[in-house]
């Protein structure tokens, strides 16, 4: 058994002194693990970093059998911002999502566009969160949780979506929700309309949405808890929402 | 042959060694029993007795608190916080370093759950604001693991006060550019020094 593909490194684990057992994600393979052999070796370490863009070779004698990776450096997307605490909080968060949640052997091209358009924009430094925020949507459409966002529940409309139904996971008008606005999840615009450059606090609002859907519908079932990775990047970005609001209070 | 078998397939376990090595090294002790079976015995026992990891930094000495602890002639300002022991070492190999350490014991790491409460960061600070430390170093390793455990532990830090900073990244001694890749390069070129006066 034999195939190569493009990946990006979700995690890595040794394995005996010399070995990584190392955690891909593949446009074609979906999320994929492989024994590098002398992975722990300072030549292959820098290569095997999570976040970086490999053209990997995975080989085994039979396609149950863990196999063994070959790869090449594409391009080590997390040297360029490793100072950076935001973008590297974000980086760790997503992988460790992704490596948590998409099942394994299983191609997953939309979560994979997510993670490259994410892995892009971590790297010009614009956006990033609001990338993020969609690739947890990609994430649980995939898992087959995926959130309606095109029309109210209650009136069938398209236009005035403010809220998200808990219950549903079907957007919700205006109108409709009033009634019941403190028991519903406020829906960012940035999730509608794609052009959309939101501030912290709709970046915020997004994640509560999609992390209450991640818990409730992907964790919570099999008694399992989100990757603290995630509410490290949660925590980096109040932090920066309350610095930029006290910075306006003093202007 | 119990104890052989025995003595073997602890050897075995040691790093660097398998059954079949293990069974050669326990036929060279063997061949050497006054001169380094012993002795290694005897040093094994000692070390298990009274070697003990520091209250105060983690390192492993026989006395509590560690003789880098207790040493006078070292700055007791300065606190480098590395990962676990073989960094220690590595720093003090090199003789260019004379404050105090902590080790943390690993990093923050999602997918094996290692949370801030399985690190020694507790305990760093509260060491810092106890001691009223005018600097920490943070000496972890450029991975994105261990950056994310730096970037954890100053925020930790920054409620202390404490001057906090970082090892340089970038090209190592004897490296050449062509053969660097481009993230220790594009990590040079963000920490390059200025050379002329302003």
């Amino acid at each position: 058994m034999r195939w190569t593909d493009e990946g990006v490194v979700l995690a890595t684990r040794r394995h005996g002194e010399r070995a990584l057992v190392v955690e891909v994600l593949t446009a074609g393979h979906g999320r994929h693990a492989g024994l590098v052999r002398g992975g722990q070796g300072p030549k292959l370490r820098v290569l095997y970093q999570t976040g970086s863009r490999v053209a990997l070779t995975w080989s085994a004698r039979l396609a149950d059998h863990l196999g063994t990776f070959a790869g090449e450096l594409l391009f080590g997307h997390a040297a360029r911002f490793i100072d950076d605490r935001g973008r590297l909080a974000c980086l760790a968060a997503a992988a460790a999502l992704t490596a948590t949640t998409l099942p394994e052997r299983e191609p997953h091209p939309r979560v994979y566009t997510g993670m490259s358009a994410l892995l892009d924009a971590l790297d010009r430094n614009e956006g990033y969160a609001a990338c993020y925020v969609r690739l947890e949507l990609d994430l649980l459409a995939e898992l087959g949780y995926g959130l309606d966002l095109s029309r109210c529940a209650a009136t069938g409309t398209r236009e005035g979506l403010t809220h998200v139904s808990p219950k549903s996971g079907q957007a919700v008008s205006a109108p409709a929700a009033a009634p019941y606005r403190e028991r519903l999840l406020p829906l960012p615009h940035f999730l509608l309309d794609a052009a959309e450059a939101p501030n912290c606090a709709a970046i915020l609002a997004g994640l509560k949405l999609t992390g209450f859907f991640l818990d409730r519908r992907v964790f919570h079932p099999h008694g399992r808890k989100m990757p603290a990775a995630r509410s490290r990047f949660v925590d980096v970005l109040r932090r920066t929402a309350t610095l930029s609001a006290e910075r306006i209070e003093s202007a | 042959m119990l104890e052989l078998d025995r003595l073997i397939l602890l050897l075995s376990k040691l790093p660097g060694l398998g059954p079949r090595s293990a069974r050669r090294a326990a036929l060279f002790l063997l061949k050497r029993r006054e001169s380094l079976m012993e002795p290694l015995a005897a040093a094994l026992a000692e070390t298990a007795a009274k070697v003990q990891p520091c209250s105060l930094c983690g390192n492993l000495d026989t006395a509590d608190p560690c003789a880098i602890c207790r040493d006078p002639r070292r700055d007791q300002g300065m606190i480098c916080i590395v990962e676990d022991m073989a960094d220690l070492w590595a720093i003090e190999r090199s003789a260019s370093y004379n404050g105090l350490y902590h080790v943390l014991g690993g990093t923050l790491s999602a997918l094996d759950g290692i949370g801030p409460e399985d690190l020694r960061i507790e305990a760093l600070v509260a060491r810092v604001e106890k001691t009223k430390a005018r600097e920490a170093i943070l000496a972890m390793n450029a991975t994105v693991e261990g950056q994310t455990t730096a970037h954890y532990i100053l925020d930790r830090l920054a409620e202390t006060g404490v001057k906090v900073t970082r090892l340089a990244h970038g090209v190592p001694v004897g490296g050449e550019l062509d053969y660097l890749d481009d993230g220790t390069l594009s990590a040079a070129l963000a920490a390059r020094k200025l050379l002329t006066p302003d």
